[in-house]
C-alpha cells in the first residue's frame, strides 16, 4: 500500500504576534513547524506502515526552505519525500493548491491520501478535500480512527455532535483530527543519515501547468486586504453595581465566545 | 441570485441556515437579487413554510430517499447539480463541520473558489462582489476575500455570528422540489452507523473556556455556581492552588506553576487575586475575565476586563442571562421542528 | 555555536529539547520531591535510540556521535538534574568502556542491549577508602577456574538500583598497585553481588545511589574488560568520557536556572517595573549568560575532541571543573533574583541549585579536575 501525506510548513501561530502601530503580524523570529495536524496524519500513515508494510511518501508544497519538515519527516520515519516548489506556485488558494497536489499525486502514485484536518495559518480545512475531488476519490474528513484491510477502509469521524462510522474503498483520501493520535517524536536511528536522502523536486516543468491557471494569477480566490482586530488594548478595570457588572461580561461572552 | 445551503437533520432545521436566510436578504437588496433557500433530505416538503418565513423568494427542496441522511458523495452531487442549473451569483452554506466538509467538495466540483468560515459578509458598493472577511492565524489576522471572476462566489459561514428573523409581512415563495439524478452506486461511501457523542468532563487543558476559582470563593458550594456558570458556557472548571489546598476542587484542575498550563479562548477568574505563579499557567492569547473585591490584586493589572465587585451576585446575573439564553433557543427548537 | 553543528546535529537538538520540554520536564518535580527513578522516561528514550547515541548501529546504537549524545544530556540536564545523570552514566561509564575495550562477544551480548536501551548500565569505582584516591581499591578478584570470585564494596554509584549490567573495578593483584586493578562486566542477578545501602541525597534525588556488595560473586572469567591489570587506564579513559557527560549536565542546569530567570525578570514586577529592567539584575544575568556559553564551549569542545580521537584528560577535567563551578555560581545567583520565591518549592531554581552542587562532586572532585589538568601542564 502506498500512502501519501500531504504536509504543511505554517509559522507556530502560538508564539505569532501582531504589530500594536503597524497592526500587522510580526512573523520574525516566530519558528516554522510542520502544521500540527499533519502531524497526526504522518502518525496515522506511519502506524499503518508497521501494522500494512505501506510505504509513506510525504509531499509538501512551499519555499525551499519547507523542506525542514519533510527531514522531520523522515526522521520520524517516513520513506521518502516530495517538495512542489515553483515561484509561479506562490500565493495559490485553496482550489488552486488542491490542484497542483492533486496532480503530484497522480504522478507519485498511491493507493490512500492522508492530510491534517486542516493547518493552522490558514485554518480552511479545505484543501485535504478538494484534492479529493481533483482525483475523483471518495474522502472523509475529520477522522480519528482509521482500520484498513484489503481495500476495504473503516474511518471512525467525529462530525458536529456525532460520531461516524464510514466505510469505504482504497485509494480513498482521508482529513485527520487530532484526536486520532499523539505524533510520535523524531528517533534517532532515522534521524542520523535523513539529510543524507534525496529530496525529489517538483516544479512546473515537471508538473507542467498553464502559468495562468496556477499561483495568484489562476486562483479564484483574492485577498482584498487583511487587518488585525487593533492592539489588544490595556485591561480595563469596571467598578459599578451588580447589573452593569453583568453587561459587560455578557458582551465579553457575544466578543469572545459568539453568545448572543 | 444568492443561495443558501439551509442543512437539515431529522427534519429540523440547522439554526444557521436560518441566519444565513435572513443575511442573504440584507445582501440581496444591495446586488438586487432574489434569495433561494435549498434544503435537502427525504422528507423535507413541511420545511418550506419555515424557510419562506426566514426570507427565501424561492425554496428549493432537493428530495430523494437517497438523501435521507447526510452522505457527502450524495449530497455534494445532488448539489452540484442545482447549482449548475441555477448559477447563483452566491452561495453561502453555514460553517458547521458538515458544511466545511461539504462546501469544499461543491468548490472543487464547480471550479471555483470557496472561503472558509467567515465571521462578516457585505457587497462592495462599487464591484458589487461579495466581501467575505475570516480570521486566520488562529483569529490573530482577519482577511477580506472576493472571488471576481469565478461563479458562484461561495463560503462558509459561521454559526452564531448573524441573527435569524422571520420577515414582518406575510410572504410568499416559490416551492420547487427537485429530484436530483443520483443513484446507490454515487455513494462510495457509506455510513455504517452513528451516535451522538457523549461529552465528558473536559481536560482544562483543553478547554476552551474555563471558570476559574480562588480563595475568594470561600467554600465548596462556591464552586458549585461556578461549574453551572462553566456549565452553560461549554465551559469548564479549574482552580487556583488555594482552591485545591482547601479541598474545593481536584488537583488535576490546578491552575499554574505546579498545576497545569491552560490555553482557553476565554478564561474567568474568580476570587482569584492572581500570583505570578498562578498567572504562568494561563497562555499568552487568552481573554481573561476576572471578577474580584480587591481593585488592586495583580490579576486586574494583567486581565482584559477585571470587575471590582462581590462575585455571587454577578456570577448569579450571569447564570440567569445565560439559562434564559439557553430556553430560548430549546424554545426555538420546537417552534420550528 | 550552531555555526558548529551539523544539520542533523541541530535537529537531534531539537528533538531533545522537545522531548525534554513534554516528557521530562512535567516529572522533574515529583522525581525530586519523592525521590523517584523515571523509569517511563528511560523506556522513552530507549524507543528513541538515546541510550545508545554515540555507537555505531551495527552494534545496537543510534550511529550518531559523543557531541550529540552531550547535547541529548545538556537539554535534560536543562529541566530534570536527575534524569540527565541517569543517561550520562549509562552511556559515558558502562556502554562507552564495553565499546573501547570489549571484545565482540561482549560488545554482542551487553552493549548491544545496552545501546538498544533494553538494559541499563552503571560504574563502580568509588570504595569507602578509594575516593578520590581511587587506585587505592579494597575490592579484590580471584580466579578461581572459569570463575572470578569478587569481594568487596562499592558505594555512591550512580543507577546503582536500576542498572541491569555494570562494570566493577577491582585488584587482581594487589602487589601490583593501580596496574593490578581489572574491570570487570557484572550483571544484576550474579550469585553473590546485591545492592546495598540507597544513599538519601540533597539533589539529583531520583537517581538511584547505592553501595553495591560483593560477597564470593561469580563473574565469568569471560566478563574481564581488557586484560588482567588494565582497570585503571580503563577507568581513567572512561572517566574523561564521563567528566564530559558530567560537565554537559552542570551546563544544562546551568542553562535551566538562566531560562527560568529570564521568563521571571519579565513577569516580576517591584518598584512599578519589571526587575529585569534593573540595572543590578541585568549585570548579574550578563555574567550568569557569559559563563555559562564559556561553560559550553568547554564542553562542546572536549566533545568534539573526543569524536576526533584527539581529547586529553585534562579537556574533560576543564570542560567538568569550568561547567560545574558555572552550574554552581549560576542556579545559587538564579535563587538570589527570585528572591523569597526562590527559596521555595514552588519554583524549580532551589532544586537546581541542589542538582547543581553534585557536578563539583562526582566523577572526581573539582580539586582532583585541577590535580589533572596541572598535571598534564607540568611535567
Amino acid at each position: 500500500m502506498k500512502i501519501i501525506v500531504f504536509a504543511k510548513q505554517v509559522p507556530d501561530t502560538t508564539e505569532v504576534k501582531v504589530d500594536p502601530i503597524k497592526g500587522t503580524l510580526i512573523r520574525d523570529g516566530v519558528k516554522s513547524i510542520m502544521n500540527p495536524e499533519d502531524k497526526n496524519a504522518l502518525e496515522a500513515a506511519l502506524q499503518l506502515k508497521e501494522s500494512h508494510n505501506a510505504t509513506v511518501t510525504v509531499i509538501t508544497m512551499g519555499p525551499p526552505a519547507a523542506e525542514a519538515i519533510l527531514r522531520e519527516s523522515l526522521a520520524m520515519g517516513a520513506d521518502e519525500a516530495y517538495l512542489i516548489t515553483d515561484s509561479l506556485y506562490a500565493g495559490a488558494d485553496t482550489l488552486v493548491t488542491s490542484m497542483i497536489l492533486a496532480e503530484a499525486a497522480k504522478l507519485v502514485g498511491y493507493d490512500l491520501i492522508l492530510t491534517g484536518r486542516q493547518a493552522i495559518d490558514g485554518d480552511t480545512a479545505q484543501v485535504g478535500i478538494e484534492i479529493a475531488e481533483h482525483l475523483g476519490i471518495p474522502v472523509v474528513a475529520y477522522a480519528t480512527d482509521i482500520s484498513i484491510s484489503g481495500d476495504s477502509v473503516v474511518v471512525k469521524r467525529e462530525i458536529d455532535n456525532r460520531v461516524e462510522v464510514i466505510s469505504t474503498k482504497l485509494p480513498c483520501a482521508i482529513t485527520c483530527s487530532k484526536d486520532m493520535n499523539t505524533p510520535r517524536y523524531m528517533n534517532l536511528y532515522d534521524l542520523f543519515g535523513c539529510y543524507s536522502k534525496e529530496i525529489k523536486i517538483l516544479n512546473n516543468s515537471v508538473l507542467n501547468f498553464d502559468k495562468t491557471k496556477v499561483g495568484l494569477v489562476g486562483s479564484p480566490t483574492k485577498v482584498r486586504r487583511t487587518f488585525t482586530k487593533g492592539p489588544k488594548g490595556e485591561g480595563k478595570v469596571f467598578q459599578g453595581d451588580v447589573e452593569e457588572s453583568v453587561e459587560k461580561v455578557m458582551n465579553v461572552f457575544a466578543e469572545v465566545l459568539n453568545i448572543h | 441570485m444568492i443561495m443558501v445551503f439551509c442543512q437539515q437533520d431529522d427534519g429540523n432545521l440547522h439554526r444557521v441556515g436560518l441566519e444565513l436566510l435572513s443575511k442573504a436578504v440584507e445582501l440581496a437588496k444591495d446586488i438586487d437579487a432574489k434569495v433561494t433557500a435549498v434544503t435537502v433530505g427525504s422528507d423535507i416538503s413541511h420545511l418550506a413554510t419555515t424557510l419562506t418565513q426566514y426570507g427565501a423568494d424561492r425554496v428549493i427542496l432537493v428530495k430523494s430517499e437517497l438523501l435521507e441522511m447526510y452522505n457527502s458523495d450524495l449530497y455534494t452531487k445532488a448539489l452540484s447539480e442545482v447549482v449548475e442549473k441555477e448559477k447563483p451569483e452566491i452561495f453561502l452554506i453555514g460553517a458547521t463541520q458538515l458544511g466545511r466538509e461539504l462546501g469544499p467538495r461543491l468548490a472543487a466540483r464547480l471550479k471555483t473558489g470557496l472561503t472558509a468560515d467567515c465571521t462578516h459578509l457585505e457587497i462592495d458598493k462599487e464591484t458589487k462582489l461579495l466581501l467575505m472577511t475570516r480570521p486566520a492565524f488562529g483569529g490573530n489576522l482577519m482577511a477580506t476575500i472576493v472571488c471576481p471572476n469565478h461563479r458562484p462566489q461561495m463560503a462558509t459561514v459561521r454559526p452564531g455570528i448573524f441573527e435569524p428573523h422571520t420577515s414582518d409581512t406575510v410572504k410568499s415563495a416559490e416551492i420547487v422540489e427537485y429530484t436530483p439524478s443520483i443513484s446507490f452506486e454515487d455513494a462510495r461511501i457509506v455510513v455504517e452507523e452513528f451516535f451522538e457523542k457523549v461529552r465528558e468532563d473536559l481536560d482544562i487543558t483543553q478547554a476552551q473556556v474555563i471558570v476559574s476559582g480562588g480563595r475568594g470563593v470561600g467554600s465548596a458550594e462556591g464552586f458549585e455556581k461556578l461549574r453551572e456558570l462553566a456549565n452553560l458556557l461549554g465551559g469548564t472548571l479549574a482552580g487556583s492552588r488555594a482552591a485545591v489546598d482547601n479541598g474545593w476542587i481536584d488537583k488535576d484542575r490546578q491552575v499554574g506553576q505546579t498545576g497545569k498550563v491552560v490555553k482557553p479562548k476565554l478564561y474567568i477568574a474568580i476570587g482569584i487575586s492572581g500570583a505570578i505563579q498562578h498567572l504562568a499557567g494561563i497562555q499568552e492569547g487568552t481573554y481573561i475575565v476576572a471578577i474580584n473585591k480587591d481593585a488592586d490584586a495583580p490579576i486586574m493589572k494583567i486581565a482584559d476586563l477585571g470587575i471590582v465587585g462581590d462575585w455571587q451576585p454577578i456570577v448569579n446575573g450571569l447564570i440567569k442571562k445565560l439559562s434564559k439564553k439557553a430556553s430560548k433557543e430549546d424554545d426555538y427548537e420546537m417552534a420550528r421542528s | 555555536m550552531d555555526y558548529l553543528l551539523t544539520k542533523e546535529q541541530l535537529l537531534a537538538r531539537e528533538l531533545f529539547r522537545t522531548f525534554a520540554e513534554k516528557e521530562v520536564k512535567p516529572l522533574a518535580q515529583r522525581v525530586d520531591e519523592e525521590e523517584y527513578f523515571p523509569y517511563e522516561t528511560v523506556e522513552k528514550m530507549a524507543k528513541l535510540g538515546m541510550l545508545g547515541i554515540p555507537f555505531p548501529k551495527e552494534l545496537g546504537g543510534a550511529g550518531g556521535d559523543y557531541l550529540t549524545y552531550v547535547m541529548a544530556v545538556e537539554e535534560l540536564g536543562r529541566v530534570c538534574g536527575t534524569t540527565s545523570i541517569i543517561l550520562s552514566a549509562h552511556t559515558s561509564l558502562c556502554c562507552d568502556p564495553i565499546y573501547r575495550f570489549g571484545t565482540s562477544e561482549q560488545k554482542e551480548k551487553y552493549l548491544k542491549p545496552l545501546a538498544r536501551g533494553e538494559k541499563l548500565g552503571a560504574f563502580a569505582l568509588t570504595e569507602p577508602n578509594a575516593g578520590s584516591d581511587a587506585g587505592n581499591q579494597q575490592t579484590v578478584a580471584k580466579l578461581d577456574g572459569d570463575f572470578y570470585i569478587l569481594n568487596g564494596s562499592k558505594i555512591f554509584i550512580t543507577n546503582g538500583g536500576t542498572a541491569d549490567v555494570f562494570i566493577i573495578f577491582a585488584m587482581t593483584d594487589k602487589s601490583k598497585g593501580t596496574r593490578g586493578i581489572s574491570a570487570f562486566i557484572v550483571e544484576k542477578g550474579f550469585e553473590g553481588f546485591k545492592v546495598g545501602k540507597v544513599e538519601e541525597k540533597m539533589g539529583i534525588r531520583g537517581s538511584s545511589t547505592t553501595e553495591l556488595i560483593f560477597e564470593d560473586c561469580r563473574v565469568p572469567k569471560e566478563n574481564l574488560l581488557g586484560s588482567e591489570g588494565m582497570g585503571f587506564k580503563i577507568a581513567l579513559q572512561t572517566l574523561d568520557g564521563g567528566r564530559i557527560g558530567v560537565g554537559a549536565q552542570a551546563l544544562g542546569i546551568a542553562q535551566g536556572a538562566i531560562d527560568e530567570v529570564l521568563k521571571y525578570v519579565k513577569e516580576r514586577k517591584q518598584f512599578g517595573k519589571s526587575i529585569g529592567a534593573f540595572q543590578g539584575l541585568q549585570w548579574y544575568i550578563a555574567d550568569m549568560i557569559t559563563e555559562t556559553e564559556a561553560a559550553r564551549l568547554l564542553v562542546y569542545n572536549a566533545a568534539m575532541k573526543k569524536d576526533r580521537g584527539i581529547l586529553t584528560s585534562a579537556d574533560a577535567a576543564m570542560a567538568k571543573k569550568y561547567a560545574s563551578d558555572v552550574a554552581m555560581k549560576v542556579t545559587t545567583q538564579a535563587v538570589q533574583i527570585f528572591g523569597g520565591y526562590g527559596y521555595t518549592k514552588d519554583y524549580p531554581v532551589e532544586r537546581m541549585m541542589r542538582d547543581a552542587k553534585i557536578t563539583q562532586i562526582y566523577e572526581g572532585t573539582n580539586e582532583v579536575q585541577k590535580m589533572v589538568i596541572a598535571g598534564q601542564y607540568i611535567r
